[in-house]
């Protein structure tokens, strides 16, 4: 499975965000999307998934055109957390989950053992098959965001790419959910996408970063090579020092302080 | 298909897995349940109205008559003369609740019913201009009803429309154009001549009086065609109501759909104002009262239209019945019952 941008130009209304953006996801890894606020870096993912379409280029899943072809296959293919979604009232966690279904289901086939098995997979990979009948309204956070993951996971798609999912989280479930996608990644092959704000943990949990700013890709790569402290200067304004992130041994970014 | 029952998931409520080659389905057990009681009630109240009137009948006497047994008078006055009402009731209660089940879902508002957003008088709008300029018969005025449900619809959603269309903006932009087109209504009454003047007066109060069987085929046949685009749109509008993201993600075609949808749900209101006129708070409150009872995640369409079915059906029973000899519209019992509920559903609206 392939999913590249070729020379797109994408925006909201009149207003365009990329111009000529072209990017190839690496299959098989997961790679984080980075950026200050407001360089695009959501708008591409929205591309990516075609959520929006892009004025000119095209957005190429496993070669085609992303736009022309049949919206359930896209879904089967291609699994997205967008950034806000809604609970319906009083839907129970596995309910939830097993919407993640649609795209594999049909109209006299609405709950098939497949569908099923798929179910228990999902909330078993995101550790929440003991919520399984509670309210989504009565979860936490953090227990939430790992349930709509599941629902995604249960779509059982090849590539999946999340809209911002550590936002709203405390650190310790921010961690949990990325060192999850790093799992379903080397554990089912699945190609991971992910829109990040923290430099750490993107350099940290992600094999391939793309830097984004002003709409433009300025860089891309293994984070060890990218994530560098003139990067870090030129693209976010921040002068920084990196280091050697004793856990990991990723790279680290320690912002420099003014305050001397 | 037969029940599985090694069921692994629990999802908090029970559910009825039915499986076969090839074929599968879950049912939760619940909305089933309340679904099949409100149909038993409906025809319940549907045999009590079939015995109702000058010629009194008891309910063994209207089964009998039903099954073609029983004198030729208890047929003639059962068939022929009361059932096409009953049978108009079950159908348009049936449209009404689900037209508002849709529309309370697209805008995820228990507010943004058809009858409340000007959809209904809208449709009937349609109704008076066709009969001011062009004449009488069923399809005629079923098509006024649909053009004014649809221009209505379409005015409402582009004055609404910002960024997207948000639910609460759309009810609010509903309600103004609704009481424009209630006072053009009147206006339309106004320059009739004396009898279409007093029908249509008649008519605005939403009433089953004097329908018969030419009126109950040509509504069956549309509700069916209606409610078998639903079927084919299977769980589709309850994916929307996670937001257009999320739906988009799982592969509907968000823009396309919701248009059906749309299109679907001022279909049903159109065909229940052009047979009986506008019947207002069955579209907002069947959906409703059918989520409290099945506490279906969302707004779920078949208890929707079993609970529309039951509560015109029994509206019709009582508007009969309780000044008899004389018989109110139906409309007038549905908007002295439903507006209290409006009122307790804006008041409880207000506090959030």
């Amino acid at each position: 499975m392939s999913l590249a941008a070729r020379d797109i130009t994408i925006g909201y209304d009149k207003k365009t965000i990329s111009e000529h953006l072209s990017l190839e996801i690496p299959a098989g890894r997961f790679t984080a999307i980075i950026g200050p606020n407001a360089c695009g870096k959501s708008t591409l993912l929205r591309a990516l998934s075609r959520l929006i379409k892009p004025v000119t280029g095209e957005v190429l899943l496993d070669g085609k055109d992303i736009h022309g072809r049949p919206a359930k296959e896209v879904a089967r293919r291609l699994g997205l957390l967008p950034q806000s979604s809604i609970a319906p009232d009083g839907i129970s966690v596995a309910e939830l989950v097993a919407r993640g279904r649609f795209p594999h289901q049909k109209l006299i086939r609405q709950w098939s053992a497949a569908d099923e098995a798929a179910v228990v997979g999902a909330m078993a990979a995101t550790g929440v098959t003991e919520l399984s009948g509670e309210l989504v309204d009565t979860l936490s956070g953090g227990q939430r965001q790992r349930v709509w993951v599941a629902m995604v996971l249960a779509q059982q798609t090849p590539i999946v790419l999340l809209d911002e999912p550590t936002t709203f989280l405390d650190i310790a479930h921010q961690i949990e959910l990325l060192e999850l996608c790093v799992r379903l990644n080397r554990d089912q092959d699945t190609t991971m996408v992910a829109v990040l704000h923290d430099l750490n943990q993107a350099a940290r949990y992600a094999d391939h970063l793309v830097v984004m700013k002003s709409g433009e890709i300025v860089a891309q790569g293994d984070p060890r090579e990218v994530m560098t402290a003139d990067l870090v200067e030129r693209v976010f304004g921040l002068g920084c020092r990196i280091i050697d992130d004793p856990e990991t041994h990723t790279p680290m970014v320690i912002p420099r302080s003014s305050l001397g | 298909m037969t029940p599985d029952r090694t069921e692994r998931v629990d999802f908090g409520r029970r559910v009825l897995v039915l499986r076969g080659p090839g074929v599968s389905a879950r049912i939760s057990l619940k909305p089933l349940l309340v679904t099949v009681v409100l149909m038993l009630l409906a025809l319940a109240v549907g045999v009590l109205a079939l015995g109702t009137g000058e010629f009194t009948l008891s309910p063994a006497q209207v089964i009998e008559a039903l099954a073609g047994e029983g004198t030729r008078a208890a047929r003639l006055v059962v068939v022929e003369w009361r059932l096409p009402r009953v049978l108009l009731a079950l159908m348009i209660g049936a449209a009404l609740g689900l037209s508002g089940a849709i529309f309370q879902a697209l805008t995820r508002n228990p507010l943004g019913s058809p009858d409340i957003i000007g959809f209904n008088t809208g449709a009937y709008t349609g109704v008076l201009v066709a009969t001011v300029f062009v004449g009488n018969g069923y399809y005629l005025l079923a098509g006024g009803a649909l053009a004014g449900g649809l221009a209505t619809a379409v005015v409402v959603y582009l004055l609404a429309f910002k960024r997207g269309v948000q639910g609460f903006r759309l009810i609010i932009v509903g309600i103004a154009i609704g009481a424009m087109l209630a006072s053009a209504n009147q206006w339309f009454i106004i320059r009739m001549n004396v009898q279409a003047a007093y029908s249509a007066a008649l008519w605005e109060q939403g009433s089953l009086n004097g329908l018969g069987w030419a009126q109950v085929t040509p509504a069956a046949v549309i509700l069916a065609v209606l409610a078998g685009v639903l079927l084919a749109y299977g769980p589709r509008l309850a994916l929307l109501e996670m937001g257009e993201d999320a739906a988009a993600a799982l592969g509907v075609r968000v823009e396309r759909v919701r248009l059906v949808y749309l299109i679907v749900g001022v279909a049903l209101i159109a065909v229940a104002t052009a047979t009986a006129g506008p019947i207002s708070f069955v579209a907002l409150a069947a959906p409703q009262l059918a989520q409290r009872l099945t506490r279906t995640p969302g707004i779920a369409l078949v208890p929707s239209a079993a609970m529309g079915a039951f509560l015109l059906m029994l509206s019709d029973w009582l508007a009969q019945r309780a000044f008899a000899p004389t018989q109110l519209p139906v409309g007038v019992v549905t908007v002295s019952v439903g507006g209290v509920y409006f009122v307790w559903l804006l008041v409880r609206q207000a506090r959030r």
